[in-house]
């Protein structure tokens, strides 16, 4: 690996506040992430890799420990500059979409742009090239009911795409999708990934999705328990 | 990002019509109460100003006063105790710009085959003046028609109407009490007086000629009242201390005796009248805007509501990027732009509404530019006010609880 890592976490932690007192959902997490690389995180449900991708993705703040992204100390940035940091760098996928059920597919994609101060005209030639680019190019002034779920989630990254993200982070992105279309959607990913260098992290609780990264870091009851490189042999047969 | 923002909020207040349009509802009747109470209000005030101008400006009235004989006190005006030598007299005083006795009575008119019976007032030419009444035809009767007690006459509109109906009267004789006069003039219109009466129901002629000719045995030479107009109204009060001091010693008081002579300040009497108008409708314009203040709570409610239906969209907009002035931003223009909205309407409403009071009631409206703007400043900082809250509460809120939010 090459360069400064874009994810420098030490001694992560992470407690949530109960009546019986701090409940620790992440404990000591220690991880080093390079530019280009195509992550995969698993883990049993309850095991914290919900909430690390939370803190991953700047949206919620660690307890302790010291998170650095693209070489910017999270821990000391307030809110709007975590959402400053959240737009310029971070592309989200989510499980469910995520899109605007009131407005077309451009003004979903262009929707990050609104808020990095782009004006209206490029919005609308950066977000139809985005469609065009993930296969969707004629449908800009449909409305997200309008399509299916696997074309709804191509509009998500395409979304997370449009303002040229060093990272993007899906949470469990084929989770509703059968896995024709997930694997179209995973093809999606390790194309951005290959071609583009994007970072890619992505959370899933299937072993054939995970098997499109490179490497697959496990999570149980808190603690960072496996992380190595993807054993590719099963790739394949369960496809 | 406003333009963008402003087309959302116009988005997703067409995403539920009949939401959006009853809220906008409390905006509209609101605007429309305080915009038609405020013509309203405006329109009475109008009328009474109009009639204080019609009066005369900085005037003062002077009564003769009541006298005392036998134990029986007789009313103000009862015993004629003022003079033209005491109009004259005052007349003299500093601060004072013109002054005009007056000896009025009622009188049969005739003119061919009409006849009008109508108020006659004996005075000298300044009464023009002091009433500030110009002629709409012909000339004023003259000091030396005074002098030599002429019978010439000035008519006020509704005698005009009356007993020559579209002929000029102007050079021709009426007769008043059987006695010739010559119509010189013909007075402008007045209109009401602040009490209602008709102003342009009355004739003036020269004061001794009402006196000696017309009313000779009720007056003898003296005068009902003496009309003194002052040269400014920060010369009212002394002018006001001057005459009492000056009547008093013309008319040989002793110091402890009670005048025998009244002196009113008319303009005190009119700017009372005026206030009153003025406070009425400044109350009646709070009342309504309580329907403005109603309106703007049914602005939060709906809003509160929004932004809870809006919860999970509110977290993918902070996810990607959205700072919390851009969240406060876009749904404080939501609730600024319904109740412009609402109150571009209101305006609309309420000005329909005082055109057709007018048409139907016949009641002086006054659709003031101010009126609008003011409605129109409330309103937006009703929407302001009562957006605020519920859009301070969307952008607070915690990116990952709102993402989760079913």
């Amino acid at each position: 690996m090459d360069g400064e890592p874009i994810i420098r976490i030490s001694g992560l932690g992470k407690n949530y506040l109960t009546a019986a007192g701090p409940v620790p959902a992440l404990e000591d997490i220690n991880l080093v992430i390079y530019p280009g690389e195509f992550v995969a995180i698993m883990g049993p449900s309850g095991s914290g890799k919900s909430t690390f991708m939370n803190l991953l993705g700047c949206l919620d703040v660690p307890s302790s420990g010291a998170y650095s992204l693209n070489g910017t100390n999270v821990r000391t940035l307030d809110k709007d500059q975590l959402a400053r940091l959240r737009n310029g760098v971070i592309g989200f996928v989510f499980q469910g979409y995520n899109l605007l059920a009131r407005v077309n597919l451009i003004d979903n994609v262009a929707l990050p742009l609104i808020y990095a101060g782009v004006g209206k005209a490029e919005r609308n030639r950066r977000a139809q090239e985005m469609l065009d680019k993930v296969g969707l190019g004629k449908y800009g002034a449909s409305r997200p009911s309008q399509i299916s779920g696997g074309q709804q989630q191509r509009v998500a990254i395409a979304r997370a795409l449009i303002n040229r993200p060093r990272l993007i982070l899906a949470d469990e992105p084929t989770g509703n999708l059968d896995s024709r279309t997930s694997h179209e959607i995973m093809g999606l990913f390790t194309q951005l990934n290959r071609d583009e260098g994007i970072t890619v992290i992505l959370v899933t609780h299937e072993a054939d999705i995970a098997s499109f990264a490179n490497r697959l870091v496990r999570f149980i009851d808190g603690h960072l328990a496996h992380d190595g490189a993807v054993e590719h042999e099963s790739h394949g047969t369960l496809a | 990002m406003i333009s963008a923002m402003l087309s959302e909020a116009w988005l997703s207040m067409g995403a539920n019509r009949l939401r959006t349009f009853l809220t906008m509802l409390g905006m509209m009747i609101g605007v429309g109460a305080v915009i038609l109470i405020l013509a309203i209000g405006k329109g009475a005030q109008f009328l009474v100003d109009q009639s204080i101008a019609s009066m005369g400006s900085n005037l003062f009235i002077v009564l003769s006063g009541s006298s005392t004989s036998g134990g029986i006190r007789m009313g103000l005006g009862a015993t004629p105790t003022l003079t033209i030598g005491d109009a004259q007299a005052i007349a003299e005083l500093p601060g004072i710009s013109a002054v005009a006795p007056n000896a009025p009575g009622t009188a049969q008119l005739v003119y061919g085959s009409n006849n009008w019976s109508t108020q006659v007032i004996g005075t000298t030419p300044s009464y023009l003046d002091v009433r500030d009444w110009k002629l709409s035809a012909g000339y004023p009767f003259s000091d030396s028609d005074v002098r030599s007690a002429t019978r010439v006459a000035l008519l006020g509109q509704t005698v005009v109407k009356n007993l020559f109906g579209d002929e000029d009267p102007v050079g021709k004789t009426i007769r008043i009490k059987k006695s010739p006069y010559l119509v010189v003039g013909v007075l402008t219109m007045k209109g009401q007086s602040l009490d209602g009466r008709d102003q342009d129901d009355s004739v003036l002629i020269p004061v001794t000629t009402a006196q000696r000719k017309l009313f000779g045995s009720q007056f003898q030479g003296t005068v009902r009242l003496i009309m003194v107009q002052a040269a400014s109204a920060q010369d009212m009060p002394a002018a006001e201390r001057s005459m009492n001091q000056l009547l008093r010693q013309r008319h040989r008081l002793q110091e402890a005796a009670e005048s025998d002579f009244t002196v009113r300040n008319l303009t005190a009497l009119a700017n009372t009248a005026a206030e009153t108008t003025r406070v009425m409708s400044v109350m009646l314009g709070a009342i309504a805007s309580i329907s403005l203040l109603v309106g703007g709570i049914g602005i939060m409610n709906i809003m509160l509501v929004s932004v809870t239906e809006r919860t999970r969209e509110i977290g993918i907009r902070i996810a990607i990027g959205a700072r919390q002035r851009d969240i406060l931003l876009q749904f404080l223009l939501e609730a600024i732009t319904i109740s412009i909205v609402g109150c571009l309407v209101g305006v609309v409403l309420g000005i329909g509404g005082a055109v057709l009071v007018n048409e139907i009631t016949q009641t002086a409206v006054v659709i003031t530019m101010s009126s609008v703007v003011m409605a129109f400043m409330v309103a937006a900082a009703v929407g302001v006010f009562f957006g605020f809250y519920p859009a301070r509460k969307a952008a607070r809120m915690e990116p990952i609880e709102a993402l989760r939010y079913q």
